[in-house]
């Protein structure tokens, strides 16, 4: 078993010639965690996750591994695992003789090397390709070998950039339940990069989100998605509808209809679509907006809908098939409700993207 | 046009030039290989019997292993520096590999017998400083022969090698620096197999053309280290024996044949699956 670490990233930057891959990038990983960094292609977290190993120094700022300072650690003394964007398997070495690579740097012997190198095989369903190279395996499998490898010795900390890319559903599936089980039974530190909201919002304890080099915003997965920091945020993470409010706190109207919205601010106001509802009336009370249905979706258990209210705006709600009234077409007049509770004003500075803030929800998940 | 008839059309000149270069002269040698001075293998039971073309075979494979060992080393670490270098040394490295092949092979050879001769620029030297009372032999032997081929053949092996230490993923040997492994270890056991098909192609090039090597065992070994060209030659120019030199030709041939079977087959197995 190996002791989890605890990282400090501090005012971080990172320039290749004039341009700035990573600006003034602060954070704690904390102890055991599982932080996931989500971004645009491009806005750095590969040159984030290269940094943290130690393959490429910082421009500027510091770093820390348990409190000491380990900027100008070479990477074979920090020891993390990392599974590379591109897998970086060994190409002259067979699968097993991959993972068993990492188990004979650290002088393990034979006997245990062999019955690791069988366990991992195993646990990434490559039965029956531990003799093939790289060459000889699809995308999937080599990603899956490149997972086990980094798995095998057990680093106190993983840097996974996107290691499920290549995978299929079911195995992709497999493979996040396989790494939330050892996140839980070993307490491994985890920082991992994915495209995949979803699967960031599933598996993280937090969620950190670049743009352009720069940290947007840190949070728990449910804090990013439902009070992001910005408007960035809030539509990377997924659909979101945005309306123009009028008048000030209290006397608020959205399209000349009174609504109570939650908390101040002045800017527009924001909500996800699976918290509006559909209504073919003019509802008595409450928060609602007349709209006419311009597209609808059908997409198994869930409906998507999109709207265009009287004002303009453009909304889509997403909608259990079974709750849709009959006969609903596309022209037919409706309107959208929400509860008074959902949402958010945009200009209403969700929680900072600076490390402070987070520093004990880090430490409060510290296994 | 089928692409294959488009190929050999466009191929068609050079197979022509190659076959009337080198086959039928080649068939015209092995004819005479088993008909001079008379028909049968006979010229084939004296190259591999008689003692002294035994010994040139013999002296010549050993002369190409140890030039190609020496070149293909010396060559790799050049072609190290030079892809993984600096600009100005790769700069500096691109001009000690061009320069050589600007210069005649006989230039060259002339130029180390006037630098190690008994009375060449290093032997005067030494014995002016006092280092030494009797000059060295320095060429006239086998070792100016395997100096003078490895200073030729070092260029050849260095574009193989740079091509495979180019391909090399830096990634696989961050990879590797991150599990912990050592510069050594990551040297031996992973860059160095990584580019094993570049080591593999440059070693063939440079024995092949070792074993044909004439002019450079001529002259440095001043006659005291013939190799099988040279043997050839004399056989077929000075003592009219062409049996036995066309016989020593099919030989070589036979022995280059062999060695590019047995690399292409090394070099496929280690690729496949
Ligand atoms: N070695 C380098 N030299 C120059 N620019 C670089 C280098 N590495 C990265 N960059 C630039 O830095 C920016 C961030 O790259 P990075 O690989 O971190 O993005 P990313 O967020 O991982 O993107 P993706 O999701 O596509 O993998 C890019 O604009 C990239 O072109
Ligand atoms: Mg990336």
């Amino acid at each position: 078993m190996t002791q989890a670490a605890e990282i400090g990233a501090f005012g971080i930057a990172k320039s290749f010639g004039r341009f700035l891959a990573l600006d003034d990038v602060t954070l704690t990983i904390g102890r055991g965690e599982f932080l996931t960094l989500l971004g645009p292609s491009g806005s750095g977290k590969t040159t984030f996750l290269m940094v943290l190993a130690g393959f490429e120094a910082p421009s500027a700022g510091r770093l820390t591994l348990d409190g000491r300072d380990m900027t100008r650690m070479p990477p074979e003394a920090r020891g993390f695992g990392m599974v590379f964007q591109g897998y970086a398997l060994f190409p002259h070495m067979t699968a097993e003789e991959n993972i068993a690579f990492p188990l004979r740097v650290q002088g393990r012997p034979a006997a245990e090397v062999r019955r690791r190198v069988a366990e991992m095989i195993e646990l990434v369903g490559l039965e029956g390709h531990g003799h093939k190279r790289p060459s000889g395996l699809s995308g999937g499998q080599q990603q899956r070998v490149a997972l086990a490898r980094a798995l095998a010795y057990e680093p106190p900390v993983l840097l996974l950039d996107e290691p499920f890319s290549a995978l299929d559903r079911n195995l992709r599936g497999q493979m996040q339940e396989e790494v939330r089980r050892l996140h839980r039974e070993i307490g491994t530190t985890f920082v991992f990069v994915t495209h995949d909201q979803s699967e960031a919002l599933a598996l993280s304890s937090r969620v950190a989100i670049f743009e352009k080099g720069r940290l947007q915003q840190v949070a728990p997965p449910r804090e990013a998605y439902e009070r992001p920091a910005n408007r960035f945020v809030a539509e990377f993470l997924g659909d979101i509808n945005i309306l123009p409010v009028e008048g000030a706190n209290g006397a608020a109207r959205i399209e000349g209809r009174p609504v109570r919205l939650p908390g101040g601010g002045t800017g527009p106001f924001a909500i996800r679509p699976e918290y509006m509802g559909l209504s073919l009336r003019e509802p008595e009370g409450g928060n609602a907006v007349g709209a006419r249905l311009t597209d609808l979706t059908y997409q198994g258990a869930e409906t998507r809908l999109t709207l265009a209210t009287r004002g303009g705006a453009a909304l889509v709600l997403r909608l259990p098939t079974a709750t849709l009234p009959e006969g609903l077409e596309p022209g037919a007049a409706v309107w959208a409700t929400w509860d008074e509770h959902r949402g958010f004003r945009l200009d209403q500075a969700g929680p900072s993207a600076r490390e402070h803030d987070h520093l004990q929800q880090g430490k409060g998940r510290t296994a | 046009m089928p692409p294959i008839a488009r190929h050999a059309l466009l191929l068609g000149p050079l197979l022509g030039l190659l076959a009337l270069a080198y086959l039928i002269p080649f068939l015209g040698v092995m004819r005479w290989s088993v008909t001079l001075p008379e028909p049968g293998l006979g010229q084939y039971r004296t190259a591999l019997t008689d003692p002294l073309v035994l010994s040139v075979l013999w002296r010549t494979l050993r002369i190409c292993v140890i030039v190609t060992l020496i070149s293909v080393v010396a060559a790799y670490l050049l072609a190290l520096v030079w892809v993984r270098g600096g600009p100005w040394t790769q700069r500096l490295v691109e001009l000690c590999i061009l320069i050589p092949f600007w210069i005649s092979v006989l230039t060259r050879a002339f130029g180390w017998l006037a630098l190690l001769s008994n009375r060449g620029l290093v032997n005067s030297w030494l014995i002016a400083l006092g280092v030494l009372d009797e000059p060295l032999t320095l060429v006239r032997n086998e070792f100016g022969v395997i100096l003078g081929m490895v200073h030729l053949l070092i260029p050849f092996a260095v574009f193989p090698l740079a091509t495979a230490i180019r391909a090399v993923d830096e990634r696989v040997l961050l990879a590797a620096r991150g599990m912990g492994a050592s510069r050594a270890r990551i040297f031996w056991q992973v860059f160095l197999p990584m580019t094993r098909p570049g080591i593999l192609g440059a070693a063939l090039l440079v024995f092949v053309f070792a074993l044909g090597f004439f002019i450079t065992p001529a002259i440095l070994g001043g006659g005291r280290s013939v190799m099988a060209a040279e043997l050839v030659y004399l056989r077929i120019f000075q003592s009219p024996d062409w049996g036995l030199g066309a016989a020593v030709s099919v030989i070589l041939m036979a022995g280059v044949g062999l060695l590019l079977a047995a690399t292409l087959r090394i070099v496929r197995g280690g690729a496949g699956r």
